[in-house]
């Protein structure tokens, strides 16, 4: 199964664009989440089960880390997390990165608690640490399901 | 596959060599680039520190020194999590990162682990969501 999940990081690392998304995937940032004071990004980071901060929409990322964040979360076939765009709030982008004190964008929470951002998740997702983490979610993730498939390409 | 392994790795320690030499054909080594070399072999005494400008593929002016990927493999990281040896790295570049340097690609690790895979990885292409185009696709 690594070994599945091994290719599966092989063709991330060709960071396809792709353009399909869950239903269940909230564009959260603009409007809503605005303000930066360490309160309420707590608040923010413990709303949802998976919560990531990303320069762009999941729809359209406007970096390549970022859009690797949402390409990851993807291929495990998370579809119901809050996105937050810190391009459309300087005071969001600024206050993120206080709070988790960590200096660049994306950063993932998963279940309230600071993950990492593009680099930790990949390892995670390439080590199989992702699916474990997300198990713990109550997230199945898609890539348990779709092993055979990968395979066969 | 035996042989893919080898000639991946061959190669990645004949890109180190080269990189010990200085820059591996992208012509000089700039002072943010110096900089971050000295304060991650002062702050963690690396056994491999293999360090890439990245700003060329990204939208700022030729000769950037914006988007780097390092790969940085020390003792120092054993028993700790991925976070905490990335904490580690930002904090011996937090001048850094706090000026110049915009994006940070970090692959911290043991001696051990840069074994089994020894390379400086890929970066995504950049989107263009850099402060200049903003609002532009």
């Amino acid at each position: 199964m690594s070994g599945s999940l091994g290719r599966a990081a092989a063709a991330l690392l060709r960071w396809g664009r792709g353009g399909l998304w869950g239903p269940g995937v909230r564009a959260a940032g603009s409007g809503g989440g605005g303000g930066g004071s360490a309160e309420q990004l707590d608040t923010l980071v413990k709303k949802d089960k998976v919560v990531v901060f990303l320069k762009g929409t999941p729809e359209q990322p406007q970096c390549g880390f970022s859009n690797a964040v949402v390409q990851i979360l993807r291929l495990h076939g998370v579809s119901d997390y809050a996105a937050y765009n810190v391009l459309d709030d300087p005071q969001l982008r600024q206050g993120i990165k206080d709070y988790s004190n960590w200096p660049t964008i994306p950063q993932v929470y998963l279940n309230g608690e600071f993950v990492g951002g593009c680099d930790i998740l990949l390892q995670m997702h390439q080590n199989g640490d992702l699916v474990e983490e997300l198990k713990k979610l109550g997230i199945r993730s898609a890539l348990l399901d779709e092993t055979k498939d990968q395979d066969s390409k | 596959m035996l042989s893919g392994q080898l000639v991946r790795r061959l190669f990645s320690m004949a890109s180190r060599v080269c990189l010990a030499r200085g820059s591996p054909g992208s012509g000089t080594i700039g002072p943010v680039e110096a900089t971050i070399r000295t304060k991650l072999e002062q702050a963690l005494n690396p056994e491999v520190l293999e360090l890439r400008n990245e700003s060329g593929g990204h939208a700022v002016p030729a000769g950037s020194e914006t988007h780097f990927r390092v790969a940085v493999v020390s003792s120092r990281f054993e028993g700790l999590s991925p976070l905490q040896r990335h904490r580690l790295v930002h904090a011996a570049l937090a001048e850094e990162l706090a000026g110049p340097v915009h994006a940070l690609a970090i692959q911290a690790r043991t001696p051990a682990q840069w074994r089994e895979n020894p390379q400086l990885d890929v970066s995504p292409p950049c989107l263009g969501g850099s402060k200049k185009t903003r609002g532009t696709p």
